[in-house]
Parts: C-alpha cells; sequence; structure tokens
C-alpha cells in the first residue's frame, strides 16, 4: 500500500481514541453502577419508606429535566453530523444550544435542591436525623449523592463541549479531526443515559 | 477497508429518536400513575432500558461503528447484570 499524504498529523487514529473513551465509559458505568446496586438493595429492605420518602420528590421538574436532557443530546449528536458535513455555523450553534439547555438542568436542580433544604432535608440534617426512620435517611442520603454525583458530570461534560466549541470555532477540531467532537458526545450521551434510569428510580415511585 | 469515510447520519434520523424517547419518558410517567403494584416499578424500567438502547445505538454511534464496540458494551452490561443478580442471592437467602 502506498502512503498518500491525506492527514497532516502522523498520530491520528480516530478508532483508538473512540475506543479510549468507551473504556472510560465503562468506567462510569461501573461507578453508577454501584450506586443503583446500593440503591437496589436498600430499596428492597425498605419498599415502605422509599415509596413515602419518594413522594417528596417533584416530578414535574424531574420529567421536565428529563425533556431538557434528551433533547440536550439530541442537539449534540446533530452537531457531529453538521461538522461531517463541514457546516461549521451550524456546529457551533448546536453546541451552544447544547450548553444553555445544560445550564437550564442544572438551575432547575439548584431550585429543586433549594426546596429539599427549605424543607431541613438535606444529608445529616436534623430534620432528616431526629424525624424520620432509616429508609427515608437512606433514600434522601442516595438521592442527595446520586443525583449530585451526576450534576458534578453534568458540569464536567458542559467545560469538556466548551473546549470542543472552542476548537470547532479555532478550525483544530473539523471533519477530518473529529474525535474531540465526538468523545465529547459520547461523554454527553453518557450523562444522559445515566439520568435515563435515576428519572424513574427516585421520581416515579409510587 | 475499515477506515472507510465516516457514516453520516441525516438530522431527522435524530428528531424520530427524540420523539420516542420524549414519549416513552411520557408512557413510563403513566405506567406508573396506574396502581399495578410491585409491577409498575417493572414498566418503568422497561422503559428505560428500551430507551437506554435507543441512546446507545442512535446518539452513541454503535449502529454504525465496528462490532467490537457493541460486543464489549454488552459484556460490561452482562457483567453489571451478573453483579446485581449475585447480590440478591445473598441477600434473598441469609
Amino acid at each position: 500500500m502506498e502512503h498518500v499524504a491525506q492527514h497532516s498529523d502522523p498520530h491520528y487514529d480516530q478508532e483508538a481514541s473512540k475506543l479510549g473513551m468507551w473504556l472510560f465509559i465503562f468506567t462510569e458505568l461501573l461507578l453508577f453502577g454501584g450506586l443503583f446496586i446500593v440503591y437496589a438493595i436498600y430499596r428492597f429492605l425498605n419498599p415502605g419508606a422509599f415509596q413515602m420518602a419518594g413522594h417528596e420528590l417533584n416530578l414535574t421538574i424531574g420529567a421536565i429535566n428529563t425533556v431538557i436532557l434528551l433533547v440536550s443530546s439530541m442537539t449534540i449528536a446533530m452537531s457531529t453530523s453538521a461538522l461531517q458535513k463541514k457546516n461549521k455555523g451550524l456546529t457551533v450553534l448546536l453546541l451552544e444550544i447544547t450548553i444553555m439547555l445544560a445550564l437550564i438542568f442544572l438551575i432547575n436542580k439548584y431550585f429543586e435542591w433549594g426546596v429539599k433544604f427549605d424543607h431541613g432535608i438535606w444529608p445529616g440534617s436534623e430534620h432528616l436525623l431526629n424525624d424520620m426512620g432509616k429508609g427515608e435517611i437512606l433514600f434522601f442520603g442516595l438521592y442527595f449523592v446520586m443525583t449530585g454525583l451526576h450534576a458534578l458530570h453534568i458540569i464536567i461534560g458542559m467545560i469538556i463541549i466548551i473546549v470542543a466549541l472552542n476548537k470547532v470555532q479555532k478550525g483544530t477540531v473539523h471533519a477530518d479531526r473529529p474525535s474531540l467532537l465526538e468523545n465529547a458526545g459520547l461523554y454527553w450521551h453518557l450523562v444522559d443515559l445515566i439520568w435515563i434510569f435515576l428519572f424513574p428510580l427516585f421520581y416515579l415511585i409510587h | 477497508m475499515e477506515n472507510e469515510k465516516h457514516h453520516i447520519v441525516p438530522y431527522k434520523v435524530y428528531i424520530y429518536i427524540l420523539v420516542a424517547l420524549v414519549a416513552m419518558t411520557f408512557m413510563s410517567i403513566g405506567i406508573t400513575k396506574i396502581n399495578l403494584g410491585e409491577y409498575s416499578v417493572l414498566g418503568a424500567m422497561i422503559f428505560a432500558t428500551l430507551k437506554s438502547i435507543l441512546v446507545l445505538t442512535w446518539f452513541m454511534h454503535l449502529k454504525f461503528d465496528q462490532p467490537f464496540l457493541r460486543i464489549m458494551v454488552g459484556f460490561v452490561v452482562l457483567v453489571f447484570f451478573a453483579v446485581i443478580f449475585i447480590t440478591f442471592l445473598d441477600y434473598y437467602f441469609r
């Protein structure tokens, strides 16, 4: 095989960089997977308390945030298509929409947690420890840890998307070198994937 | 050749997937509103699983990637379910 100078950079391997991202995603899946197992066991042991505590959560905010994340997942997936079609303007616009949606998700989360704090519910709060049973304490502990860890992933995802956006604008990420944007997309879909399971487990308990 | 031109997914495909995902979200809310007892958890989890399959195959592009990536994802899911299964065996027979 002859070597035509099709890539200006010698060590660019799109498949390898995708594989690396997937390996990282597996570790993330097992991190949250462990927490889901803890949740499953404690719910199995305290079914009534989890049901009572689940009613405290705001289903409307949970549903709105689910739709926001799903839409943002679509916009970042579309941005990859736009980049491949060499439509830089649309790529940038779609990434900006994704970042805005992520911000709205976090603002909703802020208000949601704020209401819980107003009701005196936070990890280790007096109201939680003195007036509620063991099952409720476990439910709210898991709620704050799992949605908190998820929110941290949203923040990290936003930073990665902002970096990708800058590089698209600068032209270092383009149709022949899309890995950074693709991997940013994979990370963002992972965040979406985790929320797909968090939502029914915490907000849809009846 | 493996490194042929990348498959470009048309925008409207992503819109269809989004519509399906949102529809399933509301179906999962609907199914838990009906009192099915223990089965409502099962129903909600089935919808969540279907949604995650859609996200993995279309949004995360597994449909167009090389087969070994799909095999690896399937293996991780199997490991996860095996751990759940073994953990619950422990709790059932304690």
